[in-house]
């Protein structure tokens, strides 16, 4: 092991996370921050379905109601959906595909940090109590005139941890083009790397326009530019245009690694290759590339004319080609498998149904027409919860119980999963079944009371017990997680037992440099390769064990974060303040030395050698026995 | 047993379901319940889709429901090693043009009423003496009300749209300060209202508001524009053509013949609120407020309040409270007495003109 990990006590455990550049250690960061973000977004979410319980309900005030649904949609996407799905990516994605760490370990670690400071700088918001209020789309009109600073900590906050989640993306995509074992093909890797490949694409396009949009709107907000002005020339449009461009990918960043989670899933727990693997690779990146061809289906109802919503409406319907394909593709897994119905499978099996009833409302908003009633209604909400909760959450669970083994070592209570599964599942159901119905009842979204005498009260009530059921179940999957923790019981390499990918095939956790020496990859799903021909050692090594080099943990990550937080406040508070100038320059003008500091100073890393990895196989085996 | 309990599950459900379907929400604001032709076509592309997109449910249902009780390995044992299937090309073709035959069924129908719901050709149209053949209403969207001017009648209006059943509308729709929506959701669907750039549609209506519970259709705001936007409401009453023109005449007269129910009202009224709110019918939009002439023929204070005159002069006296973040100030004591305010909601309760 190396110094650092030898040292205790609380101080050096701290620090050691603070500066952690392993990619296991970044994905458990990304896992806690992110969970810490939904639980926030959660109950965000409960107090707006508590307020919406019955009509002219007065729980909150109409402007604190904008401040709930704009931070709910933004936590959960930008703060919780994607950074668990990150955590994940990192976490197992490297192991995988046999490599000993992402590409860019330094930056991985400044991708988590400028998440981190991102999402609390957003968040900081409440206690200011000036909170972004525009919506999570925030279009330009309604947040150029939005009063207070809100609208800034919105724009500056989602630029920071934009900022991170690109290098993310970009990390990703070079370990996954350059760091494969031997071996390993391109045809060859687990879904769940594939939809990571795919989406951290994405990602490289779809965060680039979000930059620009923010850019514009700090500058319009903070220093008087006019982009979205349209009493000085600028459009209010090119926002939309702009975000949406950005967002409907976004929403594909999300799903496909979802779906690629469920892939690996439903092929473990049926104990069956994933049917058509090559049809399943590429739907994924057909559905890429789509994602980016249909943005402006989000703005049929703004006057683009009926021949962009003819041509936008059909781009839409295509995607439903590659979609369904996957669809059938792992009921065909689960067809003719052997079926353990495991918590994650649980999750798995209820993510089919759920999924298809999101994607088949999606297509009929696909029809432009249609889409004139069903936009910013109701229905849309239902729509898009459907495919979010239904999808990607739903995902995130199952991840969550299927991985928890390798990422921390001890396996969560099954008996408490499935219950977790029960709540959550009705709850989900109950809570937006009926909110497409609202939609159809003419109920615009985004309202903070409605009238009585409408038709829409049995309706609202019962999404708010739904609500319910869903955070009880969440609570008991909290519940889960601290016991499991506390009572530490640890797992061997393979807890599910039925293992097909590379990492189930070293320990929980694996050491830090994950293989001794680099595994040979022999075919798809490799483990299920070595378990079929009665391997012991489960791993096929393509070179002998030597010294490994690893990189040092840094604390520069953070702080150049930290610096650019703080140029945040400085950029907000520049108008009104005398010292908002300063703080700006002082921010960037630290993070602009933390990084010189970085490009000076030679960091070789150290060497693990030889013999400590022997000694460490030596313990793991002893431990497994 | 199991058995009985599997069926009184399936049969709470599918009552669940009908109770769904059965409830066509209300027909003043149900798209369910169209009451034009735009609603009308939306309606049938809402079957056409809602068909098929059920028939993919219940094949995929099948499917996931008949794999799931079969291949279970509490039945196969817990040794089975299934066979590794790799993929089937014939099946893969089957699911990837199935799909798309179905989608062509439904885009071939959405191509066609994108365009004819976009058809505004006949807008500008005009007979040999040069007057517009068909009536257009320009709409104004504000925070958080809205201002509705027929341009060739040269009457203006706010919070409540007044149309004559059985033609084609004609709607210019702007927004004066932040993006809204402007949708009658069981007339016909949703046209944003941008700040730069006028938005032109079509609606019908085809059915007389009068039936209804409260003799006029809901109109709402459907994009979010601050804190007030679920009050953003606004109201619709359809006239068959000879009471509309009637209407018409009515709203012009405004303008020479005021109806004066209380003077000391109007008074005050020509004092405190005359600023911003007019009382004559005639003009064009553009006002601080909404237009007064016929507000005592409407449905609602300020958009939403029940139509009296207790809720007319709480508004007035605390406007905030109501709608917050709305233009309109609150006027205290101080600023309009108690007698002054009764004088002023008995004057404004009176500006009527229809019957």
């Amino acid at each position: 092991m190396s110094s650092v990990a030898q040292k205790s006590g609380f101080g050096a455990t701290l620090w050691d996370w603070l500066t952690t550049v392993d990619h296991k250690k970044i994905g458990i960061l990304y896992l806690l921050g992110g969970l810490f973000f939904f639980v926030l977004g959660g109950i965000e979410a409960m107090i707006i379905r508590l307020q919406l319980i019955t009509p002219n309900n007065d729980l909150v005030s109409a402007g604190l109601f904008n401040d709930l649904i704009t931070m709910h949609g933004t936590t959960m996407i930008f703060l919780a959906a994607m950074p668990i799905l990150f955590g994940f990516m990192n976490a197992i994605m490297p192991l995988q595909i046999g490599a000993r760490d992402v590409a860019f370990p330094f930056i991985n670690s400044l991708g988590f940090w400028m998440f981190a400071f991102g999402g609390l700088f957003l968040n900081i918001s409440w206690l200011f109590g000036e909170v972004p209020d525009a919506g999570w789309t925030s279009y330009a009109s309604l947040s150029l005139h939005s009063p207070g600073h809100g609208v800034d900590f919105y724009a500056i906050g989602l630029q920071i941890a934009g900022g991170g989640t690109l290098m993310a993306g970009i990390n990703f995509l070079v370990t996954i083009i350059n760091m494969r074992a031997p071996g390993m093909t391109y045809m060859r890797m687990p879904l769940f790397t594939w939809t990571t490949f795919v989406a951290s694409a994405m990602i490289l396009f779809a965060f680039p326009p979000l930059t620009v949009g923010l850019f514009f709107l700090t500058f319009d907000r903070m220093f008087s530019g006019n982009f979205f002005d349209h009493t000085m020339g600028g459009n209010t449009i090119i926002w939309e245009h702009i975000f949406w461009i950005f967002g409907h990918p976004e929403v594909y960043i999300l799903i496909l690694p979802a779906f690629g989670i469920f892939s690996e899933i439903f092929s473990v727990f049926s104990r069956k290759r994933l049917f058509g693997y090559t049809a399943m690779v590429f739907a994924t990146v057909l559905i890429g590339f789509l994602g980016f061809m249909v943005w402006a289906h989000h703005m049929f109802t703004v006057g683009l004319g009926p021949t962009a919503n003819a041509i936008f409406a059909v781009a839409t319907m295509a995607i439903a080609v590659p979609t369904g394909v996957k669809i059938f593709n792992w009921l065909l897994t689960i067809w003719g498998g052997s079926i353990k119905v495991t918590t994650p499978m649980l999750y798995a099996l209820g993510f089919i149904p759920s999924f298809v009833m999101g994607g088949v409302t999606g297509v009929m908003q696909g029809a432009a027409p249609l889409d004139y009633q069903l936009h910013d209604s109701y229905f849309i909400v239902a729509h898009f919860h459907y495919v979010i909760v239904g999808g990607v959450v739903l995902a995130i669970f199952a991840g969550l119980h299927y991985w928890w083994p390798k990422m921390f070592g001890t396996i969560l209570n099954e008996f408490l999963g499935k219950i977790t599964f029960v709540f959550f599942f009705i709850g989900f159901h109950l809570t937006f079944l009926i909110q497409h119905w609202l939609g159809f009842w003419g109920m615009p979204r985004r309202v903070w009371t409605f009238m009585d005498g409408q038709g829409w009260n049995l309706a609202n009530f019962i999404s708010t017990i739904g609500a319910l059921l869903m955070a009880i179940g969440f609570t008991v999957m909290v519940i889960n997680i601290i016991m499991t923790t506390v009572k530490n019981e640890r797992v061997g390499n393979d807890p599910w037992g039925d293992g097909r990918t590379l990492e189930w095939a070293i320990p929980s956790p694996p050491p830090f440099y994950n293989f001794p020496a680099t595994p040979l990859i022999r075919g798809l799903d490799t483990l299920w390769v070595e378990k079929m021909e009665g391997s012991k050692e489960m791993i096929t090594p393509a070179e002998p064990i030597t010294d490994i080099h690893m990189p040092h943990g840094s604390i520069i990550p953070m702080l150049m974060s930290l610096g650019l937080f703080i140029a945040g406040f400085g950029a907000m508070f520049h108008q009104e303040t005398s010292w908002g100038l300063g703080v700006l320059i002082f921010g960037l003008a630290f993070t602009f030395v933390t990084m010189a500091t970085r490009s000076v100073k030679d960091d070789l890393g150290y060497y693990v050698t030889k013999e400590q990895i022997l000694q460490d196989q030596e313990n793991f085996k002893r431990g497994r026995n | 047993m199991i058995k009985g309990l599997k069926k009184w599950r399936l049969f709470s459900l599918l009552a669940l379901f009908a109770v769904f379907m059965a409830g066509c929400g209300n027909e003043e604001i149900s798209t369910f319940q169209p009451a034009g032709q735009v609603a009308n076509d939306q309606f049938k592309l809402l079957l056409l889709a809602s068909g098929i997109m059920l028939l993919v449910i219940i094949v995929v249902v099948i499917i996931y429901t008949v794999a799931l009780f079969r291949f279970r390995r509490s039945k196969l044992g817990e040794d089975h090693i299934p066979e590794q299937v790799e993929g089937s090309h014939t099946l893969e073709l089957i699911w990837t043009f199935i799909p798309i035959v179905l989608l062509l069924i439904l885009a071939i129908p959405t191509v066609h009423y994108t365009y004819k719901l976009g058809d505004v050709k006949a807008m500008g149209a005009v007979d040999e003496e040069g007057n517009a053949e068909n009536l257009v209403v320009d709409v104004t969207a504000k925070l958080y009300w809205w201002e509705f001017e027929y341009p060739d009648l040269g009457i203006v209006t706010a919070q409540e749209l007044v149309v004559p059943t059985d033609e084609k509308v004609y709607f210019n729709l702007i927004a004066a300060d932040v993006k809204h929506s402007f949708w009658i959701p069981s007339v016909g669907g949703k046209l944003d209202t941008n700040v730069e750039n006028v938005n032109k549609f079509y609606l019908s209506f085809e059915k007389e508001s009068d039936g209804l519970k409260d003799g006029v259709f809901y109109g709402k705001c459907a994009e979010l524009c601050g804190p007030s936007h679920a009050l953003m409401d606004f109201k619709v009453k359809t006239l068959p053509r000879d009471q509309f023109d009637s209407w018409v005449t009515a709203m012009q007269k405004t303008a020479e013949e005021p109806v004066v129910a209380n003077a000391d009202g109007e008074k005050v009224f020509s004092q405190s609120c005359i600023g911003c709110h007019a009382v004559s019918g005639v003009g064009e939009s553009g006002a601080q407020g909404p237009n007064l002439a016929s507000f005592g023929d409407r449905n609602r204070v300020a958009g939403f309040l029940e139509h009296d005159e207790e809720n007319l002069k709480d508004w007035i006296r605390d406007t905030q409270k109501h709608k917050p973040g709305n233009t309109m100030p609150s006027f205290s004591k101080d600023q309009i007495s108690d007698e002054d305010l009764d004088a002023l909601a008995e004057y404004l309760m009176g500006l009527k003109v229809a019957k």
